[in-house]
This record gives structure tokens, C-alpha cells and sequence, in this order.
């Protein structure tokens, strides 16, 4: 099976991905309908016109700080720090962005891109519903017709942000087939492409798809890193020595670590393990996946002997998507980044853990990313940092949470 | 490709017949197994010229309601692509003549490994394939190895190609063109003749393969309209639809349904008969 990667040369930098087949070694290309390669080469050459547009950046940078609200903090969590008993603890404080969490950072970079194109209307996947609101907020204010396609499951489990579309003017698409989460919203967002490739531009909400998207998406959540680099800088007077990100498809995690990938920095990426990686009731797709090919891109899926998706299981339905954006999986396979998994049970305690010793209620996703790094700042020394993306507010998840505990509201 | 080839003679025949031919899709296995296999066998008879045969996948991003439920029925009842290769290799038992295409995603045969599968599905008697998500861009992947291993590599061409796009995709292309009359996913609209005709002129003056157009094709008038400007008709949603319309309330195929599909069949070649 394995076919050869076709970056074979030794390697100078891990920031230089993809190629110009949109591949990151093995993983990445363009996996999609030739009714949709026109669109996604129209793509590829307006993102680089863009990426070379002074105004383009202006724009971005101009709302990225008074709508959005960057730069986003990056705090010391002293309380936690001293709880724990090891390393210093760091927050980059995503999920203080307008909307609550980093999607907003991508949504609004694509939808400059999307009005420079001349595209009428804006479609979108949504698993959390953090990225449909993201989307469904940009549009409003751009005046775009949304719609956002959300697993019929998703729809139940993220009932605040369902409204909040509604509210922002979005219209949602409630999807069954499948189990009714991500993977399955975005078959039916591909299929709405499909159908409306003049006027449509596809809002994805992390890095994974059809290139160019992988790359778009990481080069507009890389503001993250770059803050934190500057800010950690400015508040330490040097690199941090480990980084720390949960992943669904990955787009927080790339933001993050992208920037800090050549510096000798520690780095890892932390999937969701659900009931436990010898159920089959779970996320991670690096540890518990292979190479295979889906929704646009090679990358580690689940899935069984006969090249059939698995059903992904998490309690966050940000992190509940059976893949992973193509850059991790060459990340993985070239040892750069560690990636582990957590689950369920001990997300919900890294949850409680926040709000009590932080006063900062956590979205379920990044919860997952501090269970981890409750796990390592113990073994570690204290003059050495670790980062942690706070990539969301919890808000979405309270019903879920109480659910899990038992409890009713 | 060598005198065994079964699809040119297969256009062949139709141009001397002076008319052009019924491609009918079914998914493998669906919605069982046997019920499958015996439809397949029954297809040449009842008026498929060359049948498409779909590889189940779980999740069909190209396909629209119909055919992803046709999907899932097979996987619910076993199917592999394991089965779909021992399905064709069992037609070939009683039929020779009529070309056999597998049309579907990657991923399974990826997983399968590429140039075992190219092996397995050339002894198998498999004509060609049509890879809904493997673009020219993407030729290295199986295009190739089917090529040289002895396999039609059938594309689709669409509304969305425009000239520099249509030479590409036509470059690797053999045995005959897909036009997809619609940008959208099967099972929805359909096109009007006169633009497919229109287009078709166009696709025309970079190829003499024989063109089939598909996608939104339900009604033996369509078929026949088609039929007028184009090689071949496709046809797949409606007899999906028509296997649907005759299953029970827990899904199981009802004793009627090898006629109900076979008489549709019937009356969609008719189109093309008269
Ligand atoms: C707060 C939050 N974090 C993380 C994710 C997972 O996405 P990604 O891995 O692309 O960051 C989501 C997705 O909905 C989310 O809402």
C-alpha cells in the first residue's frame, strides 16, 4: 500500500510544506471531483495573489484587532502552576476572541478572500458549531447568504450555538446521514459545492480538505504563534519549551505550533481519545488511524480493513471528526510532533480543574489539552514553560458537561 | 487496447446498430449480496449495453441521496470491495461480451493496495474505472498502474471544464468519455438536451472517443433524447430508485424485484430502440 513520498530529500525546515502538488510528503493533494479541480485551482491562484496583497493583509490585520480583538493574551496561570507543582504554565487566550474561540481567525481571512473573488455565497461545516458561528459572523458582517451544514447530532448536543447562527442570520442544514457529526456535514457541504460551483465559496473550518485549504487555513490561525512568540519574549525573554494543542482537524494546533516548528521546542498535539483507545469509541486518528484518502486529502483516518470510515466518538464534538489535517500526519511521521490522546473522563476533570484553579470555564476541546499538560507539568522542572492553547470558551459546552456529571439545568 | 477489448467493440456494434447504447449503474451488494449479483447478470438481457458497477463506499461525497442509501444498504449487507471484484468475476462465468466498469471513491482501493488491485480486477474481467475523486492531478495514484496494467481509465468531463481543463482531463482518458450533463451530484437535476448537444460539439472537437452522458438521466424520453446527441445514456438514481421501491419494511429485497428493476431496464433501452 504505502506509496512513496515524494519529498524524500533531508529535510531543512518543517515550515516549507506543501509542494506544489499541495502535498506534505505522503499526505495532502487534491482527492476531489473534476467538477470541483476549476474551482479549487481558482482557489490556489487568488490566495496567492492575496497572500502578496498589501491591502489584503491590511484588511486582515485591520479586523483581525478591532473586530476579533487580537492580539489575544497570553497569561500566566499562576494558580494552576501552583496546583500542579511543575512547570510554568502559560494560556494563549483564544477563546477571549469575539465569537469565543480561534476559529474566527480563519473565517474571517477566508471571507476577505471569498469578497475579493466575487463569490455571493458562503457555505460551511460545523461540528462544535464554533466554526459555524465563526462563519455565520463573518457573513453577517460582510451582508453573504450562510449556510452551514451541522450533523443532526451535533445539532442536539450544541443547542447555544445552533441559535446563535439563527440569530446571525445563517441558515443551518440539519444533516443525518452517517452518525450525524462532522465527517458527515462536510460530505454534505462537498455536495452543495458541487452543485453550486459558480456563486459559492467554501468557508472549511480547519486544515484539512483539498489543498489549498490545509495551508490557507494554517497560514490564517498562524497569527496565533506569532503573537505568542513575541508575547512569550516580551513576558520571559525566551522560547517556551513545550507547546501543547488539542486537535480535531487540527487548525488551532497548526496555529500555534507552525511558527515554533524550526526552534527547539518541544511540540504536542492532543487527540481525542473518547472511552479509550481500545474501544472503538474514539477520535484519535494519528494513534489510532492509517493513511487513507477522504474529503480532498490523503491523511490517518479511522477506518476499517476495506477502506470504510469509522465513526469517530468524543465528548467534544469539535474534536469528534474521524481524520486530520495532512500537515500533522507528515509532522507525526517525521517524529516532529508528538502526538497523544486524552479522554472523555479526563477532559471533564481538566475542565473542572480550570474553572476552579482559573476561574476560566474551558471549551471541551481544549479541556482535552489541558488534561495533558496536568499529566507532564508534575515531571517537569520549574523554570521550564509550557504553552497551552486556550483555544475556546466553554460556554457551548455547559449542558454537555452537566449531562456528564449528572446534573440538571 | 487489443482486439479483446470490450468496450470498443461494444461501440462498435452500436454504430452498425445506429444507435447508441443503455449504460446502467448499480451499486455492489445492494441491497444484498445475491439479489445483486443475480441483477447484474440480468442487465445485459434486459437491455445494458455496458454496466457500471458501483464500488460501496461510506462516505459517497459525489452522490445524492439515492445512491448514498444504496451505499449503506450494501455495506449493511456485507459488501467489500473484495465482493465487488467476486461479483464481476462471477458474471464473467456466463458473459463475455458486455464491458464492465467500476465506478467509485479511492479510499477502498487504496487500502486494497493500487497495483494489487489493478491485478486482481483485470483477472477478475473488469473493463475499467471510473475514480470519482482521483483528478488528472492525482494520475500517479492509480491512473497509471490501470493503464498500464490493462484498464480503461474512463473520466468524467464537466460542465465546469473549460478548454485548457478539457485537454488535460482528456489526456489520459480511454475507452469512452463521461460527460456529467450537471454541475451538482447524482440523482438531482437534469440537463436540457439541446445544452448537452452544445457541449458535446465542444468536448467533440478534442476527441473521437465515444461520449456518454449522465447524471439526471431518470425517464426512457430522456434516455432517448440523449441518445440522439450523445454515444451512450447513463443511467443510475431511477433503477437505485426503483431497487428502493421494491424492498419490505425491514429493508429485505421483496420477490418482485428482479423484474420491477429488469422491466425498468427494459423500457429505459426502449428509448433507444425505437
Ligand atoms: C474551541 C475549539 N477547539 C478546537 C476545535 C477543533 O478544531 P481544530 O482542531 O481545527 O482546532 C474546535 C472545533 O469546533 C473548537 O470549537
Amino acid at each position: 500500500m504505502a506509496l512513496t513520498t515524494r519529498n524524500s530529500e533531508p529535510l531543512e525546515s518543517y515550515r516549507s510544506g506543501p509542494d506544489e502538488h499541495g502535498r506534505f510528503g505522503l499526505f495532502g493533494g487534491r482527492f476531489v471531483a473534476e467538477t470541483l479541480m476549476p474551482l479549487i485551482l481558482d482557489l490556489e491562484t487568488a490566495y496567492s495573489e492575496a497572500q502578496e496583497s498589501p491591502e489584503f493583509q491590511r484588511d486582515f490585520d485591520y479586523y483581525a484587532a478591532h473586530y476579533t480583538g487580537r492580539p489575544s493574551p497570553l497569561y500566566f496561570a499562576k494558580s494552576l502552576t501552583e496546583s500542579l507543582g511543575g512547570a510554568k504554565i502559560y494560556f494563549k487566550r483564544d477563546e477571549l476572541n469575539h465569537t469565543g474561540s480561534h476559529k474566527i481567525n480563519n473565517t474571517l481571512g477566508q471571507i476577505l478572500l471569498a469578497k475579493r473573488m466575487g463569490k455571493s455565497r458562503i457555505i460551511a461545516e460545523t461540528g462544535a458549531g464554533q466554526h459555524g458561528v465563526a462563519t455565520a459572523t463573518v457573513c453577517a458582517l460582510f451582508d453573504l447568504p450562510c449556510v452551514v451544514y451541522m450533523g443532526a447530532t451535533d445539532i442536539e448536543r450544541q443547542a447555544p450555538n445552533v441559535f446563535r447562527m439563527k440569530l446571525l442570520g445563517a441558515e443551518i442544514v440539519p444533516v443525518t446521514s452517517g452518525t450525524g457529526t462532522l465527517k458527515d456535514a462536510m460530505n454534505d457541504a462537498l455536495r452543495d459545492w458541487v452543485a453550486n460551483v459558480a456563486d459559492t465559496f467554501y468557508i472549511i473550518g480547519t486544515v484539512a480538505g483539498p489543498h489549498p485549504y490545509p495551508a490557507m487555513v494554517r497560514d490564517f490561525q498562524s497569527i496565533i504563534g506569532r503573537e505568542t512568540k513575541e508575547q512569550m519574549f516580551a513576558a520571559e525573554g525566551r522560547l517556551p519549551d513545550t507547546l501543547v494543542a488539542c486537535i480535531g482537524g487540527g487548525s488551532n494546533a497548526m496555529g500555534l505550533f507552525h511558527p515554533f516548528l524550526d526552534d527547539p521546542v518541544q511540540i504536542v498535539g492532543v487527540e481525542a481519545g473518547g472511552y479509550g483507545l481500545e474501544t472503538d469509541k474514539h477520535a484519535a486518528s494519528l494513534t489510532g488511524g492509517r493513511p487513507g484518502v477522504l474529503h480532498g486529502n490523503r491523511t490517518y483516518l479511522l477506518q476499517n480493513e476495506d477502506g470504510q470510515i469509522d465513526d469517530a466518538h468524543s465528548i467534544s464534538a469539535g474534536l469528534d471528526y474521524p481524520g486530520i489535517g495532512p500537515e500533522h500526519a507528515w509532522l507525526h511521521d517525521h517524529g516532529r510532533v508528538d502526538y497523544v490522546s486524552v479522554t472523555d473522563s479526563e477532559a471533564l476533570e481538566a475542565f473542572k480543574l480550570c474553572c476552579r484553579a482559573e476561574g476560566i470555564i474551558p471549551a471541551l476541546e481544549p479541556a482535552h489539552a489541558l488534561a495533558h499538560v496536568a499529566k507532564i507539568a508534575p515531571t517537569m522542572d520549574k523554570e521550564q514553560i509550557i504553552v497551552m492553547n486556550l483555544c475556546g470558551r466553554g460556554d457551548k459546552d455547559i449542558f454537555t458537561v452537566a449531562d456528564a456529571l449528572g446534573v440538571e439545568i | 487496447m487489443s482486439s479483446g477489448d470490450r468496450i470498443a467493440s461494444t461501440f462498435e456494434r452500436l454504430r452498425k446498430e445506429g444507435r447508441a447504447g443503455l449504460v446502467t449503474f448499480v451499486t455492489a451488494g445492494d441491497p444484498d449480496p445475491g439479489t445483486s449479483q443475480q441483477l447484474m447478470e440480468r442487465l445485459p438481457a434486459a437491455g445494458a449495453d455496458i454496466i457500471e458497477l458501483g464500488m460501496p463506499f461510506s462516505d459517497p461525497m459525489a452522490d445524492g441521496p439515492a445512491i448514498q442509501a444504496a451505499n449503506l444498504r450494501a455495506l449493511a449487507s456485507g459488501a467489500s470491495l473484495i465482493g465487488t471484484l467476486d461479483m464481476v468475476r462471477r458474471f464473467r462465468q456466463n458473459n463475455s461480451d458486455t464491458p464492465v466498469i467500476l465506478m467509485g471513491y479511492f479510499n477502498p482501493i487504496y487500502q486494497y493496495g493500487p497495483s494489487r488491485f489493478v491485478t486482481d480486477a483485470v483477472a477478475a474481467g473488469v473493463d475499467g474505472l471510473i475514480m470519482v475523486d482521483l483528478p488528472p492531478e492525482e494520475d500517479e495514484e492509480l491512473c497509471d498502474p490501470a493503464r498500464t496494467g490493462g484498464l480503461h481509465w474512463v473520466r468524467l468531463v464537466t460542465p465546469t471544464s473549460n478548454e485548457g481543463r478539457l485537454k488535460q482531463v482528456l489526456q489520459n482518458t480511454s475507452g469512452f468519455i463521461y460527460y456529467v450533463s450537471i454541475a451538482g451530484i447524482t440523482g438531482t437535476r437534469s440537463a436540457a438536451a439541446s445544452s448537452i448537444g452544445e457541449a458535446l460539439t465542444e468536448v467533440r472537437k478534442h476527441t473521437q472517443l465515444p461520449i456518454a452522458v449522465g447524471f439526471g438521466i431518470n425517464t426512457a424520453e430522456q434516455v432517448r433524447e440523449t441518445g440522439e446527441v450523445a454515444d451512450g445514456a447513463v443511467v443510475g438514481s431511477a433503477i437505485i430508485r426503483e431497487i428502493e421501491n421494491n424492498l419490505d419494511e425491514s429493508g429485505r429485497a421483496k420477490p418482485e424485484l428482479l423484474d420491477q428493476v429488469t422491466g425498468l431496464v427494459s423500457t429505459l433501452s426502449g428509448g433507444l430502440r425505437s
